[in-house]
């Protein structure tokens, strides 16, 4: 019953404010934190490929108990994309309250970031346009790779990128410019660095945030690039899995897979 | 040297049934020193009775004369003509005030309800004897409490914020600045808890979404960003 009083007078039956809009506020910097953080270790993962195939191929195996494991466990990657998948949903929730949610806000907002030309209310808007974008692209990509998770490696994760190139160039875009932006908002708002001068610490940061910004970025081309190129060369062998230069064995000039 | 300044600025009473919103330009001489209410004072004594624009002090105290020159909210009578260099300067009134015609927005009535909302008074079961001297207060609480104190209600953090122009009912920097003004005053007794009654919500701190544009617009440079946050933290840590 005074779950029923507080829904209706929006306050408790002492009179009191609800606690959740606070752990609502923390739960959006919190799964926005380890979204942020998760997708700099996933870029750096990912961009192995660019030093070798193999080490790719090791870095994925890792992941699937490669130390305690013969055979690679799939079911840990997907426990992993799962877990990703429910921060990434909570924190897409979670920052849905924040949009334009009728005409007349997104267009006073659209004014205002016109005439004021301030960087932080743009880089707001942007946020908001590249979380949209990421509400179907980051779930489909989760999705795609949850249900062919026993195909991540060098040639088949190449495939994907050759085939779906357009959504991962612009999966790649909205993921750097909204992370960047916010784990730099995510100092700013809590305060975190700030010390004696906090003017002069966000100006640091902020330079920080374009760098790595620019970083990823550049890092997710060349990555893109190098797996693009990789299906391309594979077109004509799709579905096959790679097999890591170790484990090739040349017998009588016949290659065979171990 | 001299040179011709152009003012537009726009022109609409809510109140007429027959007032259409429209741009005005106005020619000028920019003098020495010319600030931008200097220079709509000119307008209205020379070219144009009818400009309605608000002003007390003419000197970054009243916080009357806030307007919306070139996109940027600032203060008229602290704005110099001299740093526009293409000499134009485009008018509108702050956004998120009620107009009341041109230039001028009824910022007293919202800082008043915004007053009432936060409890702005110092709230003590103390009474105080004046034949007695006051409790003295270490120097460094008393001067964070004058430097939050130095808010003059412009209202120029309000229209900055991008927040507050989609939610009109958001707190806005003026209020939260408010709330930590009284929240480290030692004269005030209300607790945490308190002050999450009046701005934990989501018109409230819960709502800023840390645009800054408060903090980089504000006229008297107040750290509203370190206040916000930390009124923030302070707010989400109560169990």
């Amino acid at each position: 019953m005074s779950d029923l009083i507080e829904g209706f007078l929006g306050k408790s039956v002492e009179g009191k404010k609800s606690r959740l809009p606070a752990k609502l506020d923390f739960v959006q910097s919190a799964t926005g934190l380890f979204l942020g953080l998760f997708m700099w270790g996933h870029m750096f993962f990912v961009s192995t490929i660019l030093v070798s195939n193999d080490l790719m191929y090791n870095v994925t195996k890792m992941f699937e108990g490669g130390f305690f494991f013969e055979e690679r466990q799939h079911w840990i990657d997907a426990v992993l994309i799962i877990f990703v998948l429910v921060v990434f949903f909570t924190h897409a929730g979670l920052g849905m309250r924040k949009f334009p949610i009728n005409f007349r806000q997104w267009q006073v907002y659209k004014t205002h970031m016109k005439m004021m030309k301030h960087d932080e209310t743009s880089m707001w808007y942007v946020q908001a346009i590249t979380g949209f974008v990421m509400f179907f692209l980051g779930s489909a990509h989760l999705f795609i790779i949850l249900l062919h998770v026993a195909d991540i490696g060098p040639y088949l994760s190449g495939s994907r990128i050759y085939s779906l190139w357009p959504f991962y160039i612009l999966l790649l875009l909205a993921v750097e410019f909204h992370g960047g932006i916010g784990l730099y908002r995510l100092c700013i708002k809590w305060g975190w660095f700030e010390g004696n001068n906090a003017k002069e610490t966000r100006a640091k940061l902020k330079k920080v945030k374009w760098v790595i910004t620019a970083f990823f970025l550049t890092l997710g081309i060349l990555t893109f690039v190098a797996y693009f190129k990789i299906g391309l060369e594979q077109k004509d062998n799709a579905g096959e899995r790679y097999q890591p230069s170790a484990m090739i064995k040349v017998i009588d000039n016949i290659k065979v897979g171990s | 040297m001299s040179r011709t300044i152009t003012i537009k600025a726009l022109k609409y009473n809510p109140n007429s049934s027959i007032s259409k919103p429209h741009m005005v330009e106005y020619k000028l001489e920019e003098t020495d020193g010319m600030t931008l209410f200097i220079a709509l004072t000119k307008i209205r004594e020379e070219m144009d009775a009818d400009l309605s624009f608000d002003f007390v002090c003419r000197a970054g105290i009243c916080g009357s004369c806030g307007m919306m020159v070139n996109g940027q909210p600032v203060l008229a009578c602290r704005t110099l003509t001299k740093n526009f260099p293409d000499g134009v300067l485009e008018l509108f009134p702050m956004p998120a005030f009620k107009l009341i015609k041109d230039l001028s927005v009824d910022t007293g009535n919202w800082m008043n309800d915004m007053s009432k909302r936060v409890e702005s008074w110092i709230h003590t079961e103390h009474e105080v004897d004046i034949s007695k001297l006051e409790a003295p207060i270490e120097p460094d609480v008393a001067d964070a409490t004058f430097e939050l104190d130095r808010c003059i209600e412009c209202g120029i953090c309000v229209a900055a914020c991008g927040t507050k122009l989609m939610r009109p009912d958001f707190v806005g920097a003026v209020g939260l600045n408010r709330v930590a003004r009284f929240e480290c005053d030692p004269h005030d007794n209300r607790t945490i808890e308190d002050y999450y009654e009046l701005v934990g919500d989501d018109d409230g701190i819960f709502g800023c979404m840390s645009l800054l544009a408060c903090e980089d617009n504000c006229p008297k440079h107040l750290p509203l960003q370190s206040k916000i946050a930390y009124m923030r933290r302070k707010l989400v840590a109560l169990r």
